[in-house]
């Protein structure tokens, strides 16, 4: 009996009814993840990647459809009945925010609520769920955690709140997590110590990790794998290295160029021109042609299909090769 | 497209390039707490004792944490809340004093960008109403003039005026709203431009596009920028001259190469070091610092990084170190680069044989 991956995607969708538009937000999304891996997904605002988590947690509000396959773990996110959610929530799949302050109950204390939930999920006593609390606080570096145990949300510093949700979130031993720009809102000395944290609470628990950001360098600290997501779409996805080194997608290059690191100082820098395509309007071919330096006729009658480009590494443009040929 | 013509900007540069355009001379501003401490009110040290100057047409870097008091040094520059201490001399003038600029002067030729470009517009405004009103009220400009005056700066930051000048902020994107800030900001015709992370909420595409702009603008018109940034990787780009802020005071300033390759104080090498390698065989294998950023409500005695600094000693809580000048106009506040400071690794390892 083989075990089924992790996270399987296959051709997901997701479409909003908005005053009589429909925004096409995810457009045909398709991955696999085994256990014990990190995909980062990186892009720009609009692009899907929080609908996409979403999805995964089937955390989207009523006017939106959800189309194609989501397992987790072998079982079927996307059919699965309200009182079944609620049990793989939590205990098969789990979720941490940009915002612990908005994801945390304002009202309670960090340690009732991880209690809370580990009772809730695992039908043990208020005793022993107030024990597993505080091996959780300590998991995740929380200093003095005993005492932080009793502190409401609000009395915690934005480092601390940040620990406290990751402990919430692993509380009933997930196999899947997902997070969401978990590190955008920290100062530079706080995230790196958040990233680490996870990159290590992963691979000791075997977590499989989808990681949404559109901080390039905080995916490529904790990711494996990397997809670069445009219009709703994956234009690339490949090893981290294959996709810093490669940048095989337009679109890649321009991001990464955009993002400053190792740009000489006082230059121009290199810009994507225009903005990203409306997404209740999508153009019939490549979404990214309009703005496209190299794009040819062609680009905007057909949507272009993942061409390999090397060992697990896939680009959404018929140009990829002649990319790949001339030498940086 | 460049307009020179409505006021020569080189009439108002008193002092000559040599002269900078500001100096700051121990600036200070505490905050009551709500709470008390030790049977005291407590005080929120937000700014304390700030000293920089600013030469003409370059760039000033400022970075810090959250807390460290970067924004607040950026409203009590533009007076929009009143500094406790210190001195602001805007191109040889006093600001405040008897003989010296008045606040409105001063605003008049210093102007801010703010980071959230949307709460920074009034959302029942036009665009173009929005942009010509400073100079409506500020400087008695007709009507038309005032509106032709906002139609060609909406040209100058790139937003096409027939299609935009009607248009209301939340029918415009961030980028495209960060855009009419700017614009906002110069239709004074300012010569110092605080950004205080105006880039900062803004897309990586667009954050590029916006800061292509904004030196275009600073070589067109002469203006000289405080950048005020959480992002490394943009104040190095942006950047003449950097200053690193924690918990109110300034711990290192020097020109941007001196910072990014040469950083002595161990908070601004915490810093660097604490941003993503972006290399998969290169990352970070432990991070710089522990624990968050300690509040500026009564901040730790003598040097306020010593709860955080790994080389810390019994000097550092006696006594605050000076921010003292070491070499190529770069200052460091940091006990370990004064000899004889009393700091064990004061002496360095030149002075190891004396």
């Amino acid at each position: 009996m083989i075990e089924p991956p992790a996270v399987e995607v296959t051709d997901l969708t997701v479409r909003f009814r908005l005053r009589g538009r429909t925004v096409h937000a995810v457009n045909g999304i398709s991955f696999r993840l085994a256990r014990g891996e990190v995909l980062g997904i990186i892009g720009e605002s609009g692009s899907g990647k929080s609908v996409t988590l979403r999805a995964l947690m089937r955390l989207l509000p009523a006017n939106c459809e959800i189309g194609g396959q989501i397992s987790v773990g072998g079982e079927d996110m996307n059919g699965a009945s309200p009182e079944h959610l609620e049990d793989l929530r939590g205990g098969r799949i789990a979720m941490i925010f940009q915002e612990p302050i908005s994801a945390l109950d304002p009202v309670f204390t960090i340690g009732e609520q991880i209690a809370e939930t580990v009772v809730r999920h695992e039908r043990v006593s208020r005793r022993e769920g107030r024990r597993r609390a505080l091996e959780l606080l300590e998991r995740v570096q929380i200093p003095s955690a005993r005492r932080r145990l009793d502190y409401y949300p609000h009395e915690m510093s934005g480092g601390m709140r940040q620990r406290a949700m990751i402990a919430l979130a692993l509380c009933c031993n997930p196999s899947v997590l997902l997070a969401d720009e978990p590190t955008t809102a920290l100062d530079v000395t706080v995230q790196i110590q958040i990233l680490l944290l996870l990159r290590e609470l992963q691979r000791e628990l075997g977590m499989a990790v989808v990681f949404v950001t559109h901080d390039v360098g905080a995916a490529v600290e904790v990711s494996d794998r990397l997809a670069v997501m445009y219009a709703g779409r994956f234009v690339e996805t490949g090893s981290v290295r294959a996709v810093m080194r490669k940048r095989a997608h337009p679109y890649t290059e321009g991001l990464l160029a955009a993002n400053l690191h190792g740009a000489e100082p006082g230059t121009r820098l290199m810009t994507i021109p225009g903005a990203p395509p409306d997404l209740a309007a999508l153009p019939a071919g490549c979404s990214f042609a309009p703005r496209c330096s190299s794009a040819l006729p062609t680009c905007s009658e057909h949507m272009p299909t993942l061409e390999p480009c090397g060992e697990g590494h896939v680009a959404r443009c018929i140009r990829v090769k002649e990319r790949l040929a001339v030498p940086a | 497209m460049i307009d020179r013509a409505v006021s020569d900007r080189s009439d108002r540069d008193r002092g000559g390039p040599a002269q900078p355009l500001l100096l700051v001379r121990d600036l200070k501003k505490h905050f009551p707490g709500k709470g008390r401490w030790l049977g005291r009110r407590e005080v929120v040290q937000a700014v304390d004792g700030v000293s920089f100057s600013l030469a003409k047409g370059t760039t000033l870097g400022v970075v810090g944490e959250s807390g460290c008091g970067k924004s607040t040094t950026a409203r009590l520059l533009l007076q929009l809340i009143k500094p406790d201490a210190g001195e602001v001399i805007f191109d040889g003038e006093a600001v405040g004093a008897p003989q010296g600029l008045t606040i409105r002067e001063l605003r008049l030729q210093m102007q801010m960008v703010f980071q959230d470009s949307y709460s920074s517009l009034n959302p029942r405004a036009t665009i173009a109403d929005i942009i010509a009103f400073g100079p409506r009220t500020a400087k008695h400009l007709r009507r038309h003039h005032a509106r032709e005056r906002a139609e060609r700066l909406l040209e100058q930051v790139g937003l096409r005026p027939s299609f935009f000048a009607r248009r209301y902020p939340h029918e415009l994107s961030g980028g495209q709203r960060q855009r009419v800030n700017i614009a906002r900001a110069l239709a004074l015709e300012p010569r110092l431009l605080i950004l205080d992370e105006a880039v900062s909420a803004l897309d990586k595409s667009v954050e590029a596009q916006i800061l292509n702009l904004l030196a275009d603008l600073r070589r067109d018109l002469d203006l000289t920028y405080i950048f005020i940034s959480h992002d490394l990787n943009v104040v190095r780009h942006v950047s003449d001259r950097v200053v690193v802020m924690y918990l109110g005071r300034i711990v290192e300033a020097g020109s941007v190469g001196e910072i990014f390759r040469r950083a002595r104080h161990p908070y601004t090498q915490a810093l660097l070091r604490a941003m993503p390698s972006m290399d998969p065989d290169r990352r970070t294998a432990a991070p710089p610092l522990v624990g968050d950023p300690p509040n500026p409500i009564n901040p730790p005695s003598g040097c306020r990084f010593r709860t955080r600094c790994a080389f810390a000693e019994e000097v550092c809580a006696r006594v605050s170190p000076r921010l003292d000048p070491i070499d190529n106009q770069h200052e460091v506040a940091c006990h370990m680069m004064v000899p004889g400071s009393g700091n064990s690794r004061s002496d360095g390892p030149a002075n190891a044989d004396d």
